[in-house]
C-alpha cells in the first residue's frame, strides 16, 4: 500500500501524534482515564499503522524482533521487580508505601513505575502479535 | 434522556450481533465484530466507565479487528457451509441465555446503593484513596496499588500469550501454502 502518496503522507504525520498520545496515557492515567494497558496498545498501534502500509519488514527495521522480546520480559520485570524492591525496603509484596520518604510519595512512585512495566510490555506483546500474525504472509 | 440513549445502543448491539451471524463474509464479520466493540465501548461511556470504555475502544476496536483481518488474509475471507444443521448449539445457546436472564431477576437493580458490590470495599477505597494513594483516579489507585497483585497477574497472562505466539508462529517468515486467497494485501 506505500505506492498511494495519500496514505503514505498522512500514515507519517499521523504516526508521531499516535505516539505522543499514548506517551499521554500513559503519564496522564494518575489523572484522568487510561493508564498502562491502553498506552501499550495505543502505541502499538502506531507500529501497526506503519506495518499496513509500509509492511512488516519496515516495522522489524524499526525495532529488531530480539529488542521486542527483550521489552516483553523487561516491562513484566519492572513490575514485579517493584514487589522485591518494596520487600527490600521493609514493607509487604507491592506495597509502595516504603519506596518514598512519605507513603503518599511512594505510592505515587510506585503507581508509576507499574504502570510503566504494564505499557512495556503491553506494548511488545500487541506489536509481536502483529508480527507474528501478519508477517506470514510477505 | 439516558433510556433514550441506552435503547439505540443495545438495539444496534443486538442488529449487529444479528448481522455477524447472517454474514458468511468474513471480512464483513470482522468488520462487525469492530463496529460491535464501539458500540460496548460507547454503552461504557454511558456507565461512566470511561477507563474500561478505552480499553474496549483500543483493543475490541483496533488491535482484535486488525489482529482478524491479518488472519483472514492467511485462510481466506468466505465461511465453510456448515457440514451439519446446526440445532443443537441453537439449542444449547437458548437454555443458556435463559438461564442467565433468569439469573438476573435475582441481581439489585441497576446502581443500587444497597447492592451488594456497592458496600464491600468500594467505600472504603473511594473514602480512603486520596488520603492512601493520592491521585485523582481512583481506577488507577485501585488498579495499580490496591488490587496490584491482581494487575500483576493479568500482566503475566499478556506476556504468556505472548511468549505462546511466539512459540507457536515465531518471527521467521515462511512461504505459506495456505497464501493463496484472493485478497491482495501488503
Amino acid at each position: 500500500m506505500k505506492d498511494i502518496p495519500v496514505l503514505r503522507v498522512v500514515t507519517k504525520i499521523t504516526i508521531p501524534i499516535i505516539l505522543l498520545f499514548a506517551m499521554y496515557v500513559q503519564f496522564h492515567g494518575d489523572y484522568g482515564p487510561g493508564g498502562g494497558f491502553q498506552a501499550g496498545v495505543i502505541f502499538a498501534a502506531a507500529f501497526i499503522l506503519y506495518g499496513l502500509v509500509f509492511g512488516t519488514s519496515a516495522v522489524r527495521q524499526v525495532v529488531s524482533p530480539g529488542i521486542l522480546r527483550l521489552l516483553t520480559a523487561l516491562g513484566l520485570l519492572l513490575f514485579a521487580g517493584v514487589g522485591i524492591l518494596t520487600m527490600l525496603l521493609g514493607g509487604d509484596y507491592l506495597d509502595y508505601n516504603t519506596l518514598g520518604q512519605d507513603p503518599l510519595h511512594g505510592q505515587h512512585l510506585g503507581i508509576f513505575l507499574v504502570e510503566l512495566g504494564v505499557g512495556i510490555t503491553v506494548a511488545a506483546v500487541m506489536i509481536i502479535f502483529f508480527l507474528a500474525f501478519a508477517g506470514r504472509r510477505d | 434522556m439516558i433510556e433514550l440513549i441506552n435503547i439505540v445502543l443495545l438495539g444496534l448491539l443486538v442488529i449487529t450481533a444479528l448481522a455477524a451471524i447472517r454474514l458468511h463474509d468474513l471480512f464483513a464479520v470482522t468488520i462487525m465484530f469492530g463496529i460491535y466493540s464501539l458500540l460496548a465501548a460507547a454503552v461504557f461511556v454511558v456507565l461512566d466507565a470511561v477507563d474500561v470504555a478505552f480499553t474496549e475502544a483500543a483493543v475490541g476496536v483496533g488491535i482484535s479487528t486488525i489482529l482478524m483481518l491479518a488472519t483472514i488474509g492467511l485462510v481466506g475471507r468466505q465461511e465453510k457451509p456448515p457440514s451439519h444443521r446446526p440445532l443443537l448449539p441453537l439449542v444449547v445457546v437458548i437454555v443458556t441465555g435463559a438461564a442467565l436472564v433468569y439469573g438476573t431477576f435475582d441481581m439489585p437493580p441497576f446502581a443500587a446503593p444497597d447492592a451488594p458490590v456497592q458496600q464491600h470495599v468500594a467505600p472504603r477505597y473511594l473514602e480512603q484513596s486520596p488520603h492512601e494513594i493520592g491521585i485523582p483516579n481512583v481506577v488507577t489507585a485501585v488498579l495499580a496499588s490496591y488490587r496490584g497483585y491482581d494487575t500483576l497477574g493479568e500482566l503475566t497472562v499478556i506476556f504468556t500469550a505472548g511468549v505462546g505466539v511466539l512459540v507457536l508462529l515465531g518471527f521467521r517468515r515462511r512461504r505459506s501454502h495456505m497464501a493463496d486467497s484472493p485478497e491482495e494485501e501488503s
